[in-house]
């Protein structure tokens, strides 16, 4: 038997039974959706009609709608997908990575973390994707298909096709691992309909549930599979933000041309996506009362996380800052100097602000465990990631070797509509699924009671 | 497996360390248990029950394997064999640039061969039927069920066996009725 030590705080409080994890989980998809969830639902929709209107906009007349010119020709764009694409890193990062290390703590928070990935993996590969101008020939462009063109195949030596592969295989892993997290969920759900005889969710949530009936052989394969997806899907978390970078680092773009993007990068991922579920799940645990589920003990553990992946991405503003004076290289050099100097520093006054100081803050453990000051600095987090996306996509453009062409971007309202229309996209779809799915995984947080909930701690 | 009609008994049980020492209990007296039903996976029970060690992790090599040579395949194909270019002053057989590609394709057929495999041993469908001995089994007990036919024990020393390794509750269950 796992015995933990008596200092640990435990991780489920409020003295749970296995039945109460069942009663408040469950009980928030079989209840009738609430005036606030159809309130918050309707603005989503809101938000994503506005949006769609810019997508329709831009598909028919072309991406000419937005604000690129021949110097800046990726701005809001690709600032977007980047952005994005990070804050879909934390999911699988909890559920992967904190699986392996045995970190306990992931088993309240990975369900809702793994839900918000996804979401935002498809917000991100809307913007290439709508940035092809022309969607219906995608396929050809950026997929090893058989095509008219003559015997021309899609370029391997290029790392957007890279990041074609590495985001929909991480989007389809991180897919495949979530649902196979939420079998045992449903199962537990369809049972709980059978019982008080709602036929429709019992074949629904059957349905859903593949039959699951938790016999001991097939749990015993399935924690082979969590394991082995878990190893398969660290180096894979890594691997999409690096691939990512290389976007950039591989062009001779100065500001861009940097071998220190793929850990800055994927660091900068992580803080963005723990600061994103943070500010999903300060909501989520307020609104569904889960303050049992998802303790303090959780959000300060985030918070840690939040202040080491910080400090890699403060250092390596530094380190670039640095690498460009000390390489004697007249471009790179001014590269930065416009960045810190330029007609664009207030972006990076911004993202210096909140990356880099704003998340020091959680040194403190009086606000580090408070919860207001923590969803207040997760959104300022990812304003400052959001900066730094554009810092580097928009500052190493817009001033480049021939000053005649040197030019400003500035926005359209159809790049704030397409902005518009991720958000729109991405609350409707984490709306619909903390109404119609389990928020925290009832199976994992039924497995740790008998060790860290309250109740044992009492006796020991 | 068609099980219509068996007649089982259902030990219900509360605890996972409880169950653990009745499995070795039962066993030891020569009953055959038919499977254990838990809301969680309950660890150490395999080997309790003497089942083998998934082989699952072979599969995913095997498909990962498979991943890496069409990865290779399909690269070599279409850069090399097929439409030989110049890119960037890289040879016709730019290895580096195929790590990439190599690494996801591995993870992709790897993973989802995997789960594919998973679904089917484990007869998981949209459409399949789960065995139900107890609604309470995806909810808060462990069961714990014993084909009669399959054992030489009568019903009444194995219901009796059960109560004194600690199940809660014992009910008797004909499936598929």
């Amino acid at each position: 038997m796992h015995v933990e030590s008596k200092i640990r705080k435990p991780l489920i409080t409020g003295g749970k039974t296995l039945r109460d994890v069942s009663n408040d989980i469950s009980a928030r998809v079989e209840e009738k959706p609430s005036l606030s969830w159809l309130a918050a639902l309707g603005v989503s929709l809101l938000t994503l009609g506005v949006g769609a209107y810019a997508v329709y906009r831009t598909l028919w007349d072309g991406i000419g709608m937005w604000g690129l010119n021949k110097t800046v020709g990726w701005a809001w764009d690709i600032t977007n997908f980047v952005w994005w694409v990070g804050i879909g890193h934390a999911g699988t990062l909890i559920s992967a990575i904190l699986l392996l290390f045995r970190q306990r703590w992931r088993m309240s928070i990975n369900r809702a973390a793994e839900a918000m990935t996804i979401f935002a993996v498809i917000c991100a590969a809307m913007f290439p994707m709508l940035h092809m101008g022309r969607l219906w020939l995608g396929f050809y462009w950026a997929l090893p298909l058989p095509n008219t063109y003559g015997s021309l195949w899609v370029n391997f030596a290029s790392p957007l096709l890279w990041d074609v592969f590495a985001i929909s295989t991480y989007f389809s892993v991180s897919l495949v691992f979530w649902y196979i997290g939420l079998i045992p969920d449903f199962a537990t759900i369809r049972d709980r309909a059978k019982n008080a005889g709602r036929k429709i969710s019992a074949f629904i949530y059957g349905t859903l549930s593949f039959g699951w009936d938790g016999a001991a052989k097939t749990w015993s394969r399935y924690e082979t599979v969590s394991l082995v997806l878990a190893g398969l899907a660290t180096p894979l978390v890594l691997s999409v933000h690096t691939i990512v970078s290389m976007d950039f680092a591989t062009s001779v773009i100065p500001g861009w041309h940097t071998t220190i993007f793929p850990p800055y990068f994927v660091a900068g991922a992580i803080f963005s996506g723990f600061a994103m579920v943070l500010t999903l799940l300060i909501i989520t645990r307020k609104v569904y009362k889960l303050e049992d589920y998802i303790t303090v003990k959780h959000l300060e553990l985030m918070n840690i996380v939040i202040i080491v992946t910080g400090s890699i991405v403060g250092i390596a503003y530094l380190t670039e800052l640095f690498m460009a004076w000390y390489s004697g290289v007249e471009y790179e050099q001014y590269a930065f100097y416009n960045r810190v100097t330029g007609p664009y520093w207030w972006a990076y006054w911004s993202m210096m602000t909140c990356n880099v100081i704003s998340p020091q803050l959680f040194w403190f453990k009086k606000i580090r465990t408070n919860i207001a000051a923590t969803f207040i600095i997760s959104i300022i987090v990812n304003i400052g990631m959001w900066f730094e996306r554009f810092v580097i996509i928009v500052t190493s453009l817009h001033r480049d070797y021939l000053p005649s062409s040197w030019a400003m971007f500035y926005p359209t309202i159809y790049d704030v509509g397409m902005y518009l229309f991720s958000f729109g996209f991405f609350f409707t779809a984490y709306l619909l699924f903390s109404k119609y799915f389990p928020v925290i995984n009832m199976h994992e947080v039924k497995s740790i009671l008998k060790q860290t909930g309250e109740k044992v701690n009492k006796v020991k | 497996m068609d099980d219509k009609g068996k007649k089982f008994i259902v030990g219900i049980f509360e605890d996972e360390d409880i169950l653990l020492k009745a499995i070795t209990t039962v066993r030891d007296k020569g009953i055959n248990i038919y499977e254990i039903y838990s809301p969680f996976p309950v660890h150490g029970i395999e080997n309790k029950l003497g089942y083998k060690r998934s082989r699952l992790s072979i599969a995913a090599f095997c498909f990962g394997f498979l991943g890496t040579c069409l990865a290779l395949i399909m690269m070599i194909g279409m850069m090399t064999l097929d439409w030989p270019m110049i890119i960037g002053g890289k040879d016709f057989l730019p290895f580096p640039v195929f790590i990439p590609v190599v690494f996801e394709m591995t993870v992709l057929l790897s993973a989802f061969g995997m789960v594919g495999t998973f679904l089917v041993v484990s007869n998981l469908k949209p459409w399949g039927n789960p065995k139900t001995f107890d609604l309470r089994s995806t909810d808060n007990k462990h069961i714990m069920a014993i084909q009669l036919d399959k054992n030489k024990m009568k019903k009444d020393s194995i219901e009796k066996l059960l109560k004194s390794s600690g199940a809660s509750e014992i009910n008797e269950k004909t499936m598929g009725i």
